[in-house]
């Protein structure tokens, strides 16, 4: 059998952000699957309760826990994914890094957008000066 | 006066026809009266000749009329409605940072300083930073910002009221031509009144130091909103 191309499945163990619902933006994990259109998702350590979820309403991510039995309970989660230090591993990915840069930078009132915008300002500007610097030398 | 009640949405309970009958305007039109007449007294003393006539009499001072309208006037209900005064939206407090949305100064980001009689909001640029004069704005023509400038202990003179910014009234109607040109020439521009100006400078100066305190916030009040690509004003935070 040739080796397949796919590397994020819907299994047990499978780490999904949310993308509607009261949670949207929560990551949760897959407990149990129920059938092709939903899966019982649970979140025990970011807040999201446990519940039937359809597979359209979320996101499949590149992390999974390895050790998680089928239909494990909230406890059993919850020490899984502390074990396996999974919340952390997600913050620090650059995916769900981008996330919260674009949530902060949507909160901004109008004077903090105005002072994003001359801090951006002096760094094209340095940029530049030393861009034409290394460029004439 | 509705004596026609709804049925329902656009069914009345009268006719067109039954509602003008109950008016009664065949009677002749209302007229309201004047509430503010001056009273005069029903009647006044005048002396009289004439030994068996006494020496006074009462006389009424409007004449009774020889003759009385054969048709009864119905007197208006008066109404006891009076405007409520604007209430001023909660995120505008005195110092809030606003963003003017209509008028020449449109786009400006002017400081706050507090709600006139009229409803209306005072605010200033303040002149000497953005060009914005005292002015007065309607709240509906302006985005609230959560930006404050600190005018702790800042005392508007009671003198800037609605009266100071009502235009003096022109007697009588001018021809265009006087009113542009004056021996042939076009007429000089009436100078901004130095009362007015220096008002204004008086007032700046502490708001001014104010804004110095807090960092970029000059910059901020100079620079003009608007809105680029992708940015819908709904979905911001201000």
């Amino acid at each position: 059998m040739s080796q397949s191309n796919f590397k994020r499945f819907v299994e047990v163990g499978r780490v999904v952000l949310l993308k509607s619902g009261p949670y949207a933006g929560k990551v949760a994990v897959i407990a149990e699957i129920i059938d092709h259109n939903r899966a019982i998702i649970d979140g025990p350590t970011t807040g999201v309760p446990r519940q039937a979820f359809p597979y359209r309403h979320l996101t499949l991510t590149p992390l999974a826990l390895k050790g998680l039995p089928r239909g494990a309970g909230s406890g059993v989660v919850k020490k899984q994914l502390e074990k396996e230090a999974t919340i952390t591993k997600w913050e620090n990915s650059s995916w769900a890094k981008k996330r919260a840069a674009m949530e902060t930078r949507r909160s901004l009132n109008d004077f903090q957008r105005f002072t994003v915008m001359l801090l951006k300002k002096q760094r094209r500007d340095v940029v530049r000066k030393a861009l034409a610097k290394a460029t004439k030398a | 006066m509705a004596r026609s009640r709804q049925l329902a949405p656009g069914v009345s309970r009268f006719s067109r026809s039954q509602v003008a009958s109950r008016r009664g305007l065949y009677k002749g039109l209302k007229k309201s009266k004047d509430s503010n007449a001056e009273e005069t007294p029903a009647f006044k003393e005048v002396t009289v000749g004439g030994e068996k006539n006494g020496s006074t009499r009462l006389v009424p001072t409007s004449k009774a009329p020889r003759f009385y309208p054969a048709e009864d006037v119905r007197q208006p209900k008066k109404s006891r409605k009076s405007p409520k005064p604007t209430k001023l939206r909660s995120s505008i407090t005195p110092g809030s940072v606003l963003i003017l949305l209509a008028g020449r100064f449109r786009g400006k980001r002017v400081v706050f300083l507090k709600q006139l009689e009229s409803g209306l909001l005072l605010v200033t640029g303040p002149y000497k930073i953005n060009g914005v004069p005292l002015r007065r704005v309607n709240q509906a023509y302006v985005i609230a910002t959560s930006t404050k400038v600190d005018l702790e202990g800042l005392k508007v003179d009671a003198k800037i009221n609605d009266a100071y910014f009502a235009k003096t009234a022109t007697k009588g109607s001018v021809s265009a031509e006087a009113e542009f040109f004056s021996e042939g020439k076009p007429k000089e521009k009436e100078p901004f009144p130095e009362a007015k100006s220096a008002d204004q400078k008086e007032l700046d100066k502490a708001i001014v130091a104010a804004i110095q305190k807090q960092e970029n916030l000059t910059k901020y009040l100079k620079a003009s909103f608007g809105l680029s690509k992708g940015q819908f004003p709904h979905q911001m935070a201000f």
